[in-house]
């Protein structure tokens, strides 16, 4: 899926953008490649959405260069689009249309040429599960249905760039994960670049993560990466006739002994030295009975969290002594 | 693609109900009008037919009929105008033709020719009726005409500013209610200045469909309504541009 040597069909370069005098966008610049899905992942207000408009031509960039299949966003903006498709956080509908008509106007308006666009309405409304609603008025349709066709309009004219911005929003667990896997099948031969806040969304679709904050790009890596990133070293121990802390802390290699309760613990220690055979061992000698030993393992969430922290502090000015 | 989201526009404005109502209510309006000033014209024949150069049927009965429409479409465009960017910016379907492959320029004139091909829907009826008076007598057709042509381009000039009346603003209602101030607002320039070469008569579309009215087509009138739409049209996607780069 992902090929380091596949065509790159979105380049962002130091995009900056500003409301008045507040900074929003600062210095991003983004890649993406054929076959690939981005996720962007963010807080609320980290700047994701115009992050989007700005690769969709919504917005322009007060600096920085958008290449869309290697044309210039801002001096080809015709040409460029024509490569792209948008579902932006409130779907695109005119309620008064019936979905066939407005899927019809979508790809016609999109450059479409009408005998491709009969083929590409039915695969589009098949893919979206959008077959049993086609003669409907849109504005009579439920949250879900409208976020499907908003999710239909992005893809009918099968566009090599596809923004998408939170697009499991308002759908119920099954819609998700048919939304989910139809996104996964999309990045197989397209670019996907979505934004969400559901870091399982991440795990589940994404090659690649770039974590956004404050108008930043803090992090990128691939999902799979991330979770790495920030794995801690330690484990979970649980022993019915526990020593006191101190015995614990002391013996070599652990750094951090934390008590969860009365006979579990949390001990960290450096990725390097294990000690989890003493531990084994020492509990033999002394009889601490233990009952259970389980690694720590992080969850991308933790690994968000984190990072999303760690930037915080550095992005901190230093006020002297703590409070 | 101008013919598409033109097309698109009049579908959107037929599909609701408010506007096959709203047309109901005109054509009442106008044909209760047209027969009313039928019939004064029918009363006043014995007597008309007294005098030397007395005036025929059309300036009698659609002179007053085109007058009475421009007056009233001054009231009637903007609740038609609203919709076209302010209710979508609103409903955020705009988002859709921003980043679709068109130039603010195909956009604009899009929703443009969709109003106008609809006003000429609801101002068809007009010479249609003035037409079936064809049946009983002889009709001034260049009277018709040039009444016809005036009321077109009058249109064009309330349909341009309230396109982009409707660019300024998200809520509909402020949309129609700003068009409105500013067309009456003209009108009031244009009939409250009592001298006869004030200027202020000049910047009102109404005064200059006076001359069309009375079968006078004069080049300065057509240059005014072209400049006047040109203008509107030029500052709404000036206006959209604009949308991009302030955001």
């Amino acid at each position: 899926m992902l090929n380091a040597t596949s065509d790159i069909t979105l380049s962002a370069c130091n995009l900056t953008r500003r409301f008045g005098s507040h900074l929003v966008i600062h210095d991003v610049s983004l890649e993406m490649r054929r076959g690939e899905v981005l996720g962007l992942l963010g807080h609320n207000g980290a700047g994701k959405t115009t992050t989007m408009q700005m690769l969709t031509g919504c917005l322009s960039p007060n600096s920085g260069n958008i290449e869309i299949c290697g044309i210039n966003l801002s001096r080809q903006p015709v040409l460029a689009k024509s490569n792209l498709g948008y579902l932006p956080e409130t779907p695109p509908l005119y309620r008064e249309l019936c979905v066939n008509d407005y899927l019809t106007f979508v790809a016609r308006l999109r450059g479409m040429q009408l005998p491709a666009i009969a083929d590409a309405l039915i695969q589009t409304k098949q893919r979206c599960d959008l077959e049993s609603v086609s003669k409907k008025i849109i504005g009579t349709l439920s949250k879900g249905y409208q976020q499907r066709v908003g999710i239909a309009q992005a893809i009918i004219h099968k566009p090599t760039v596809i923004v998408l911005d939170e697009p499991t929003v308002g759908l119920d667990p099954g819609q998700i994960r048919d939304i989910r896997t139809l996104i996964r099948e999309l990045g197989d031969h397209h670019s996907v670049i979505l934004s969400t806040h559901l870091l399982s969304e991440v795990e589940s679709i994404c090659d690649r993560v770039e974590i956004m904050q404050q108008g930043k790009l803090i992090y990128s890596d691939t999902s799979v990466h991330m979770r790495e990133h920030g794995n801690v070293s330690g484990f979970i121990v649980e022993l019915h006739n526990p020593p006191p802390l101190s015995s614990l802390a002391d013996i070599a290699g652990i750094s951090h002994v934390e008590p969860l309760s009365e006979t579990k613990f949390r001990i960290l220690h450096k990725s390097a030295d294990n000690p989890k055979s003493t531990l084994l061992t020492l509990a033999e000698q002394y009889n601490w009975q233990l009952e259970q030993l389980t690694p720590l393992q992080a969850t991308l969430e933790d690994v968000y969290v984190r990072i999303t922290s760690a930037e915080n502090e550095i992005g901190k000015p230093s006020t002297g002594a703590p409070v | 693609m101008i013919r598409l989201l033109a097309l698109r526009e009049l579908r959107s404005l037929f599909s609701m109900p408010s506007t096959w109502f709203m047309l109901s209510i005109l054509q009442f309006i106008f044909t209760w009008f047209f027969l009313n000033t039928l019939q004064t014209f029918l009363d006043l024949q014995p007597q008309l037919a007294q005098l030397a150069n007395a005036p025929g049927v059309t300036s009698m009965v659609a002179n007053p009929l085109f007058n009475m429409a421009a007056l009233l479409l001054m009231m009637l465009v903007p609740m038609f105008t609203m919709r076209l960017i302010a209710e979508e910016r609103r409903n955020q379907s705009f988002v859709l033709l921003l980043s679709a492959p068109l130039s603010t320029g195909q956009i604009v004139l899009g929703k443009f020719f969709g109003l106008m091909a609809f006003l000429a829907i609801l101002m068809s009826s007009i010479p249609l009726m003035i037409w079936t008076l064809a049946l009983g007598t002889e009709l001034d057709y260049g009277l018709l005409l040039s009444n016809l042509i005036g009321l077109l381009l009058l249109t064009t000039s309330y349909a341009s500013l309230g396109l982009y009346v409707s660019s300024l603003t998200a809520q509909p209602i402020i949309a129609a209610l700003g068009t409105l101030a500013v067309l009456v607002g003209l009108w009031l320039a244009d009939i409250a200045s009592t001298v006869e070469s004030a200027p202020w008569h000049q910047i009102s579309p109404l005064y200059h469909f006076q001359n069309f009215n009375s079968g006078l087509l004069d080049s300065s009138d057509v240059a005014f309504f072209m400049l006047f739409s040109i203008a509107c049209l030029l500052l709404t996607m000036r206006r959209i541009d604009n949308n991009r780069i302030y955001g």
